[in-house]
């Protein structure tokens, strides 16, 4: 009997030990998405401003938000995407950011100021961003592909990949008709549904990441993928390009702030203006492999980077493109037109 | 002779089936590229990778600890009501048993969110404790459902005879009941080691302040792919249960030769 005691006080000492991990460091609680950022970046932080860095990932925007909505987290910086935070903003889930702390704001890209989510830059400063466009395979694909048309035609039967995510597919399916992707018509909607259920027998799957590994190994010929993966299945095989189509498409942002929960929102403004160092984001740049939102960091890039449009399309491509909008209560008619879809 | 390569064909296929993936796995861990796809020369980099990732290596050590901490606690927990249910009566055991069914049947999704509003609501701060304390919770279930078969398979007056040799209740429990009931135990303990191990959703929601497992590490690569850092990871944690197995098996072994001896 003793023995079991001797245990249960044990594993109770060894938890309390865990948590008094009580170091008198200040420290920064950081909530980002997985295997989204340069690891050694973070070290460098705490050793700068002798702070400690709690760092947690999460896999998507609505699981983010949960943990954040629910209390009992005071995570100081968070990573969400562009709609994400027009949704937060909205909820009063957000700390205003005072940019003259941020003093690498200056780096920042105009184009990606001022956008609808964040009309006054007050809440966010920009991360990564890029489209969503079509990856092709040049030696099977004959002829220009510079639109969503392609998705629908017949001789790719079969051949066609597309994302497995509502929002987007739905998205691809209105800008084709020459819709807004944000659209809240419930007739145009329901012509986006018909579309998606016309395209649906020369689909080849609905997939999700393992898109890059299809496309690489030569399974489909086309695909719906996100510019950052484009970046890498193009280094992996030649054979792929990858385009915007004229009709536009989606521009999308992950943004750092600062949620109501944070406890030190001094440290979370220094964090965010040090992640913000042309040398910090080219570092973080550089592993993630998307494209970064900062101007001063683009010029350190390699040349073959910075000079593809694919990570670095001209004005006028980004331009013709738009940024998703909270849907809010539209989420229920989303999720209806995609089970639709799904079943058919 | 037919008859003897069909069964041994049968058995090879289904160990094919269940290994396959895990054979991948361990291959592309020694993959040049970062794609799942396709071959690309072998090398060892991502296990050099792994080993300097500081967050990947805290993961695995909050995680097995975890799994470690919440087994052990459970176990003993879960063997000590078992021992209670089983020697209840009437509709008080009835009652008992189906609130224990209860946690077992329960969505993931449904006990990680109500555990995370308890928490927040008596205000313990998320983190290791809180995920602790979850994972000891939805352990219990299963090791009470472990150990009370082998209580059902006692001789019915064990007990009694103890008592009647002169053993004090507590002595009875260690000496007989225990050692008797002991593989049930040690089944209900690895089973909370590894659904431990292997919780996301539930982890995800009580989880908080820099406390994070491996399964939240990788379900959270998702949109970017998953780092081959984690095939190397999955190798080494195979091989590493593989070894144990042997071990374990390599000591039953000696222990009924022993015996016949």
């Amino acid at each position: 009997m003793s023995k079991i005691v001797l245990v249960l006080s044990l594993s109770l000492v060894l938890s309390i030990i865990f948590v008094g991990c009580g170091e008198d460091r200040p420290t920064l609680n950081v909530y980002n998405w997985g295997d989204y950022i340069d690891e050694s970046v973070i070290p460098q932080f705490e050793q700068e401003f002798g702070v400690k860095v709690n760092y947690e990932t999460f896999a998507t925007n609505e699981d983010m938000y949960q943990k954040l909505k629910q209390g009992g987290n005071a995570y100081d910086v968070a990573i969400p995407s562009d709609y994400m935070i027009e949704k937060m903003i909205k909820e009063d889930m957000l700390l205003k950011i005072d940019m003259d702390n941020v003093s690498n704001y200056k780096y920042i890209d105009e184009r990606f100021k001022g956008l609808d989510f964040d009309p006054n830059n007050e809440y966010s400063v920009p991360y990564m961003w890029g489209t969503v466009g079509i990856i092709y395979n040049t030696k099977e694909v004959d002829g220009k592909v510079d639109s969503w048309d392609i998705l629908w035609d017949e001789k790719y039967e079969g051949e066609i990949l597309m994302l497995d995510s509502q929002r987007d597919s739905i998205a691809v399916a209105l800008k084709k008709l020459g819709y807004s992707m944000n659209s809240r018509d419930r007739e145009e909607l329901e012509e986006a549904k018909q579309e998606l259920i016309k395209q649906k027998p020369l689909v080849l799957a609905y997939v999700g990441d393992e898109v890059k590994g299809m496309m690489i190994g030569e399974e489909a010929k086309l695909a719906v993928v996100w510019s950052g993966d484009a970046m890498y299945m193009m280094d992996e095989n030649p054979n792929l390009n990858y385009v915007v189509p004229n009709e536009g498409s989606n521009l999308w942002f992950d943004n750092m702030v600062i949620p109501k929960t944070s406890q030190n929102k001094e440290l979370a403004q220094k964090f965010i203006d040090f992640m913000t160092r042309p040398e910090i984001a080219l570092k973080n740049t550089n592993y993630i492999g998307y494209s970064t939102t900062n101007k001063e960091t683009v010029t350190m890039l390699d040349e073959e980077i910075r000079n593809s449009n694919v990570a670095y399309p001209e004005k006028d491509i980004t331009d013709n493109c738009e940024v998703f909008h909270d849907p809010g209560d539209f989420l229920k008619v989303y999720d209806r037109i995609w089970t639709e879809v799904k079943a058919h | 002779m037919v008859e003897r390569f069909i069964k041994k064909f049968y058995i090879y296929l289904i160990f094919l089936f269940l290994y396959a993936p895990i054979i991948v796995l361990i291959v592309f861990s020694f993959n040049n590229s970062k794609s799942r796809g396709h071959w690309d020369g072998f090398t060892f980099k991502w296990y050099f990778e792994l080993l300097k990732d500081r967050y990947i290596m805290k993961a695995l050590y909050y995680t097995v600890t975890i799994a470690i901490l919440s087994s052990i606690i459970s176990t003993i927990v879960g063997t000590a009501a078992a021992i209670g249910i089983y020697n209840m009566r009437g509709i008080g055991k009835k009652t008992l048993l189906n609130i224990n069914y209860l946690p077992v049947i329960n969505p993931d999704i449904v006990t990680g969110i109500s555990l995370m509003a308890l928490y927040v609501f008596v205000g313990l701060p998320l983190g290791f404790v809180s995920m602790l304390l979850a994972h000891v919770s939805f352990n219990i279930p299963y090791v009470i459902l472990s150990v009370l078969p082998k209580l059902r398979q006692l001789p019915k007056d064990i007990l009694d005879a103890a008592l009647d040799l002169g053993a004090t209740p507590s002595y009875a429990l260690r000496k007989v009941i225990l050692p008797q009931i002991m593989p049930g135990i040690f089944t209900g303990a690895l089973l909370a080691f590894t659904l431990s191990i292997d919780d996301f959703v539930i982890s995800f929601f009580t989880t908080g302040s820099g406390v994070t497992n491996l399964s939240i590490t990788i379900y959270s690569m998702a949109r970017k792919g998953i780092n081959p850092k984690i095939n190397a990871l999955s190798t080494l944690m195979f091989l590493t249960v593989l070894v144990l197995l042997l071990i374990v098996n390599k000591r039953s072994d000696k222990e009924s030769k022993e015996r016949v001896i």
